[in-house]
């Protein structure tokens, strides 16, 4: 069993950066900011929060919705091309994930806010400035951009590989192009919905800066409120808790996902 | 049984100005049991595509009871297919795959239940409805594919290599069943293998392809007795083929001997392919032979011996179950209705010659034909 030894440097590097911060997370959630003894006030204060939590994951749905919406074509399509021209979509899909991600949100606000370049374009035809920029709309846009690659490629990868003996095989036995889709091509790409979904959602759900920038102080999110614990704040406690909070919601989303997709990906080997 | 279903008329498949198939005519009579037979390439696979209804032919007509079909959908035919390597649905379970035709044509319920039910005891996978595809051997998904086709009763079931991922004992066992449920169901099969003694034990009509042609239509008995040109008759099992010169009818001259054959109907003195099976000939002693020849190898292969002879500078394979070991001198006899003329084709002189011979010749043959088609 030497191949075990293999691990060594992961295993090393989760216990030093994952595992002991995640102990001390939970150290900090569990004891008071001041005393530091145990207390459960910050996880009792996540009440207060509660709000936040909701819209951070409503609008982060809303946006891997959108984000499933324009990626599933897309993926589709590409997948359907030649495989010179599949490298090429491929290469344009990815290019964006290539810029700073901080760039790319600020190159939005410069497109969306209220003297920013749109709105420059509406009022120089005369027409009033249109509200773009700090609300939901404008943070679930930035999602939407900044996550819609993490969409596209794990369904590329999953429609790439369906055979296309299946397919044939399915029109063998009466499909109509609509039925293709419905009965084969969509039940075997349900893994790389699955996994779209969790690398748009799990970012989306916990992201501040998208928020701060395209939102208003309104429509702040929970990534936010976490963020500011620690920077402005001054109470890791309360910011740990959250934390936690949201760890624990991630787990149970992907969980429930998961669950839709565990037969079909054991399906995916075989063929 | 002896209705016309399905005929293929001056069918051209062209893919980049590449002639995969050179006008096909071919046609397919009603529950008989069709195999397109030939090695890698030879067009067999793109033969079935054509008829299936997966390639539009680049010109041609493909009928189908007297209709011209060229431009109906493979979904609106009545034709299924058993696909190469199965192609089963992994993501539904074996009564979900076989049920899929049939719930797509929105049966009801109740009868579907009673055909798959009826399928699986055909198939002999009582049991495993439920069973996922990935958890069956290669047998078993071999049965859930012929009877994921057959549930929907097609007029046709394609086959295309149904049997060739399958093991040696295996295939044995499926070739019986498959012509068993053939002849149960009453329903045409068009049959695509490389395999030649699989064609032979299980059609009523073979058709032999090379080159995107059609070398030879018969039965398998015509085709192995009485093949058309050099071709055939290497492919169809083992053949000594030499150059001879047809004297008159019943009279053939080769290796400067003048034999009696069964053959008639050639040009005076014309130029012709003699076929000799290596079974058909007979060892006797040196003096007694009409040719002679010192035995350079011999292989044992269960059944017989392949002992290769060479006579003056030809050497032939000979089947034989008497042992001569290597070295020694004997004669061969050849009764006249061993022997088999050809006209002479494009494959003269390709075939028949037994100087390079090695004993591994069938495993040989067959990893040059495994590799992929298209």
């Amino acid at each position: 069993m030497k191949s075990r030894f293999l691990s060594g440097p992961y295993v090393l590097w989760m216990v030093l950066f994952t595992l002991i911060p995640l102990g001390v997370v939970f150290y900090y959630a569990f004891t008071d900011s001041v005393t530091g003894a145990f207390t459960l006030a910050n996880l009792g204060s996540m009440v207060n929060y509660w709000p936040i939590f909701l819209r951070s994951i409503w609008l982060s749905i809303f946006a891997t919705v959108i984000c499933l919406i324009i990626g599933y074509p897309v993926a589709y399509f590409i997948a359907h091309c030649k495989p010179t021209t599949q490298r090429l979509l491929q290469m344009l899909v990815m290019l964006p994930m290539c810029m700073s991600f901080l760039l790319r949100t600020l190159a939005w606000v410069a497109l969306l806010e209220d003297t920013g370049i749109i709105n420059n374009v509406v009022m120089s035809l005369g027409l009033e400035s249109l509200p773009l920029i700090r609300n939901n709309g404008a943070v679930i846009l930035g999602m939407v951009y900044n996550y819609l690659p993490y969409m596209i490629l794990p369904l590329y990868t999953v429609l790439m590989k369906i055979d296309n003996r299946l397919v044939e095989a399915a029109q063998d036995l009466g499909c109509n192009s609509r039925q293709i889709f419905s009965k084969v091509t969509l039940p075997l790409s349900i893994p790389g919905i699955v996994s779209g979904i969790t690398m748009v959602f799990v970012p989306a759900v916990s992201t501040f800066y998208i928020s701060q920038k395209l939102g208003s102080p309104d429509t702040i999110l929970i990534g936010d409120v976490i963020e500011m614990q620690f920077k402005s704040a001054y109470n890791p406690n309360l910011g740990a808790a959250l934390s936690l909070v949201l760890m624990v919601l991630i787990f149970i989303c992907v969980g429930i996902m998961n669950r839709f997709s565990d037969e079909d990906e054991e399906g995916m080997v075989t063929v | 049984m002896s209705n016309e279903l399905i005929r293929l008329t001056n069918l051209v498949m062209e893919f980049d100005s590449d002639r995969i198939l050179d006008s096909i005519n071919l046609y397919i009579k009603d529950k008989e049991f069709l195999t397109l037979l030939g090695p890698s390439g030879c067009g067999k696979t793109t033969t079935l595509r054509v008829i299936g209804g997966f390639l539009t032919p680049t010109s041609g007509d493909v009928l189908f009871d007297g209709k011209r079909i060229n431009d109906v959908p493979a979904y609106q035919r009545k034709i299924n297919t058993v696909f190469q390597r199965y192609a089963l649905f992994p993501h539904l379970d074996v009564y979900d795959n076989i049920a899929f035709g049939l719930r797509i044509a929105k049966l009801p319920e109740k009868e579907i239940d009673e055909r798959v039910t009826e399928m699986l005891e055909i198939v002999s996978l009582k049991g495993f409805e439920n069973r996922k595809i990935t958890s069956l051997s290669g047998g078993q998904q071999q049965r859930v594919a012929i009877a994921r086709a057959l549930v929907n009763r097609p007029k046709v079931l394609l086959l295309d290599e149904p049997l060739g991922a399958l093991d040696l004992r295996l295939r044995k066992d499926m070739q019986n069943e498959l012509k068993r449920i053939q002849q149960a169901m009453g329903i045409t099969f068009v049959y695509v293998t490389h395999d030649q003694e699989e064609a032979l034990t299980m059609s009523d009509t073979i058709v032999v392809m090379d080159k995107g042609k059609i070398q030879q239509i018969g039965k398998p008995e015509d085709i192995y007795n009485e093949p058309k040109n050099a071709f055939v008759a290497d492919f169809i099992g083992e053949s000594n083929i030499l150059d001879g010169t047809m004297l008159e009818d019943y009279s053939v001259k080769f290796f400067g001997r003048v034999f009696k054959c069964v053959d008639k109907g050639f040009a005076k003195n014309e130029p012709v392919d003699v076929v000799i099976r290596p079974e058909d000939i007979d060892i006797v002693k040196p003096e007694e032979g009409h040719l002679c020849g010192t035995v350079t190898s011999v292989t044992f292969k269960g059944v017989h011996y392949d002992t290769i002879v060479d006579f003056k500078g030809f050497k032939w394979l000979i089947q034989t179950t008497d042992f001569c070991p290597e070295g020694s001198y004997i004669g061969i006899r050849l009764n006249p209705e061993d022997i088999h003329i050809m006209h002479k084709s494009e494959y003269s002189g390709m075939f028949g010659d037994y100087s390079s011979y090695s004993a591994e010749y069938d495993e040989i043959a067959d990893a040059e034909v495994s590799e992929d088609e298209e």
